[in-house]
């Protein structure tokens, strides 16, 4: 009697409605969030490298920053945004915003909105940062601006003329920047980057991408890329490494720290779930085997 | 009028409140699908389709069209949408891509649609030539590179040549037996077969790896969502 009602109790288990795993993850990712559970990500080597490479550029380096994603992937992807436009602006570089996703300029103006104009009103549009916008072609777009950046890019965002900022004036072709960073979450992306812009020009070329895509990038590293952020953990690794060598950041530039909280809270559940599931599993199989 | 002014997205506190709700509200009729389908999930997926079509054509059309193609053909007609381009000398050889574009529209005329072929001619075959260039370049003969580096690095600590030894050794072992598994021409037995043995567990582990940035990329996007309805919740954003 008491073997069957254990058995019962073991066959629940694994047949458990699914609708209750996906309650358990919103109150293992909402409770974090509720009371502000951060965690801070020491920074690997791949994501110190790309640090490193922003930090080692003399002042006033061009740096081509590519929006290639959307709004949903903005958890991910935005504070990669931040973190490097902060790093890169104050190192006093140049910074050019483009996309090759049309959903990827609005990304783009959200920095602007909130980090540029918020936390460096002293840099000037035009000087040191300029919103070049979206356009169409994907990777026949970046083969095309490798060999003449301004026949695609004839205006910025607003519609006014190229040539008519001083921080286009010497920009002739990819060629032309110290360094590209693709921030992206498909196809085009930072991929594209590597094959059409960073291999062909030899230019330096970083980025990252949503968690799904990392995978698929961790090849190209050392070689054909200097330095990646795979997922929301990247980002936060990112914003550790800023931290730790500009302080005054500690409040401002953690997003994915805070966003990273809930993960590892998500992550423990679905460990459980899984430790779970194979227990009720191989249970359930010594069952059949005694009663066979 | 200039093409697509950067300006801030929902600038007066109304319009933001306004889009913070609706926002939140079609996140929920998202989310409702967890419980079962049901017809407030099917209106907001069919929004989210309909408005994403539309918006990457009229983001295309203003910021790429317009700008690149029409204002170098008509340049003296561009006043009302791109002053910038008023003045400038007319770029006649932008009527082949022009053209290219028409044609490629013949497709809604059947008897007239074999046109559309030489345009989706040059695209695909513009596409497959600069594709297949690079992907041999960087995916193929870089990779097989980046697989072979040298075991001893000058300068480097008997700790870190050891680990690196370790490392070149697990990618190159790695990659040959995970090639020798989709080898399928000689009998998977013997050595042969326990190299392939070994492929089909370096795959796992890839697969595994692939697996686990899958889930944490899914929980950061459920992450921003939750973080976007507490604060809805909480009225700090409106």
């Amino acid at each position: 009697m008491a073997e069957e009602e254990k058995l019962t109790i073991i066959e629940r288990l694994g047949a458990v409605d699914r609708r209750y795993v996906f309650l358990l993850i919103a109150i293992a990712v909402i409770i974090p969030l509720v009371l502000h559970y951060a965690t801070s990500i020491p920074t690997s080597e791949i994501v110190q490298s790309l640090f490193d490479k922003i930090e080692s550029l003399p002042g006033g380096s061009r740096i081509l920053i590519s929006f290639d994603y959307g709004p949903s992937t903005v958890p991910e992807n935005q504070p990669m945004a931040n973190a490097v436009t902060r790093h890169a602006l104050e190192k006093s570089h140049r910074i050019y915003l483009m996309a090759l996703w049309p959903t990827g300029s609005r990304q783009s103006q959200q920095l602007i909105d909130e980090i540029i104009k918020v936390e460096f009103p002293d840099k000037v549009y035009g000087v040191d940062w300029i919103h070049l916008g979206y356009k169409a072609g994907n990777q026949g777009l970046i083969n095309t601006l490798l060999s003449d950046f301004k026949g695609m890019y004839t205006t910025d965002m607003s519609g006014k003329p190229i040539d008519s900022f001083p921080m286009m004036k010497d920009i002739r072709t990819l060629r032309d920047f110290d360094l590209i960073i693709g921030l992206g979450s498909g196809f085009p992306g930072t991929k594209e980057w590597i094959q059409f812009a960073g291999d062909p020009g030899d230019i330096p070329v970083g980025g990252g991408t949503t968690a799904v895509m990392a995978p698929l990038l961790y090849p190209y590293y050392p070689k054909q890329m200097v330095g990646f952020m795979g997922g929301l953990q990247g980002a936060a690794e990112y914003e550790y490494a800023l931290v730790k060598k500009y302080p005054k950041y500690a409040k401002r530039s953690r997003i994915a720290s805070t966003t990273m909280g809930p993960q590892v809270t998500a992550h423990l559940v679905i460990v459980a779930f899984i430790i779970l599931g194979n227990i009720t599993y191989l249970l359930e199989r010594r069952r059949k085997r005694k009663y066979r | 009028m200039i093409i697509l002014e950067s300006q801030p997205i929902l600038t007066t506190p109304v319009a933001h409140a306004v889009g913070v709700w609706i926002a939140s509200l079609l996140t929920l009729m998202i989310f409702s699908f967890l419980y079962k389908d049901n017809p407030f999930y099917k209106f907001a997926e069919h929004l989210f389709v309909g408005i994403s079509a539309a918006y990457w054509m009229t983001v295309a059309f203003w910021t790429t069209l317009i700008p690149n193609m029409i204002a170098r053909l008509w340049p003296a007609h561009m006043g009302g949408v791109l002053p910038a381009a008023v003045g400038q000398p007319r770029e006649w050889i932008y009527i082949i891509p022009f053209a290219f574009g028409i044609i490629l529209l013949t497709r809604l005329v059947s008897r007239i649609a074999w046109l559309s072929r030489w345009a989706m001619g040059f695209v695909i075959g513009f596409a497959a030539g600069t594709n297949f260039t690079r992907y041999l370049q960087s995916d193929f003969v870089s990779q097989i590179h980046s697989t072979m580096v040298p075991l001893y690095q000058p300068g480097a600590t008997t700790a870190s040549t050891i680990g690196n030894i370790f490392s070149q050794l697990v990618v190159f072992g790695g990659v040959v037996s995970a090639l020798v598994y989709f080898f399928f021409s000689k009998e998977h037995k013997g050595a042969f077969g326990r190299v392939a043995r070994f492929g089909i567990w370096i795959l796992m582990a890839a697969f595994g790896a692939s697996f686990g940035y899958t889930v944490m990329a899914r929980i950061s996007l459920l992450t921003g969502r939750m973080n976007y309805l507490i604060q809805w919740v909480k009225g700090a954003s409106w």
